[in-house]
């Protein structure tokens, strides 16, 4: 049987139909779920998308946290559901505290909008084993509120637990804190990163890359195998 | 009804770049002398009934988990007076 991995839609969502793309060219079923379902359609893993959910008037992700579909959401990803969030999707996962730390403006105040390098620094995660710890790849990124930020308590976790999962390379985008470009929980299962793998999955488009693949990959060959 | 008012700010020590831009924007508009500027949200909720410390509780509830973010930002809750509507 095929994997089936949801893809939320708010309002506000950009990125759903290229997150729906993605997951059907790493050869699983993509199955739409909107912010008011109240289940989660039995799906197998679920990814958090890109975009302004809710227009992020009050805090990027704040008001798409309390969204219907949260509700089991954060009860299965507790209970070991792979979830992953993409840009708005980490912010909304930091907001619902299934991610620690939190997203800030850019230090320079900018929308950016670039080919990003990072180097891959857990690739043991749900969604990461298709790479290996410390690849160097090529994934587009755009944001605003993209600078990453955490107590010194909360970093030094992360560091100790090898839970920084992606890191920027050369330069640091946005101010991040210790060059954080993505994070996984404890158990490995929820991982949340500001850059859009899902951009980066066919040669024909953007940079030419496919470098985000292996993310989508990663989480079907860990369903198949389960 | 009365109003209690939520204000929201960056803690101390975490970087506030909308407040550094505008305080470096201040000397070309001709302000001296300012050496700090901090942004932060004001909340006014118009609450019916009275505020009793049910409601204020409630409201810190309210606060704390969805107007702050707790991780960045302190917030303070008051019940500011309103003036009497003119009938």
């Amino acid at each position: 049987m095929t994997a089936r991995i949801g893809v939320v839609t708010f309002p506000g969502s950009l990125d759903d139909r290229d997150t729906q793309r993605a997951i059907r060219l790493a050869g699983a079923e993509p199955v739409a779920l909107w912010h008011k379902d109240k289940d989660l359609k039995q799906v197998d893993a679920v990814v958090l998308c890109g975009g302004f959910s809710y227009g992020d008037y009050l805090r990027a992700g704040a008001i798409a946290r309390f969204s219907p579909v949260m509700e089991p959401l954060i009860e299965q990803a507790k209970a070991g559901l792979p979830v992953l969030g993409i840009c708005n999707g980490f912010q909304i996962l930091t907001e619902a505290h299934l991610l620690p730390g939190t997203m800030l403006r850019n230090n320079h105040l900018h929308f950016i909008c670039r080919d990003q390098k990072l180097r891959v620094e857990n690739a043991e995660t749900a969604w990461t084993s298709d790479y290996t710890a410390g690849q160097e790849i090529h994934i587009p990124l755009k944001n605003i509120d993209g600078q990453y930020v955490a107590d010194q308590r909360t970093l030094d976790e992360l560091e100790s637990e090898g839970r920084v999962a992606f890191r920027y390379l050369d330069v640091n985008p946005n101010g991040s804190n210790n060059d954080i470009a993505g994070v996984a929980n404890e158990a490995g299962n929820v991982v949340g990163l500001m850059p859009h793998p899902e951009h980066a999955v066919e040669p024909l488009v953007g940079t030419g890359r496919t470098d985000g693949l292996p993310f989508f990959t990663s989480i079907l060959k860990k369903l198949v195998n389960a | 009804m009365a109003r209690v008012v939520v204000d929201v700010m960056l803690k101390p020590e975490i970087l506030d770049p909308q407040g550094q831009a505008v305080q470096r924007a201040l000397p070309r508009l001709g302000f001296d002398g300012i050496s700090d500027v901090r942004q932060g949200k004001r909340f006014e909720l118009e609450v019916d009934g009275p505020v009793d410390e049910t409601a204020l509780a409630r409201i810190h509830d309210l606060a704390e988990s969805f107007l702050a973010n707790t991780v960045i930002e302190d917030f303070t809750v008051r019940v500011e007076e309103v003036a009497e509507a003119v009938k």
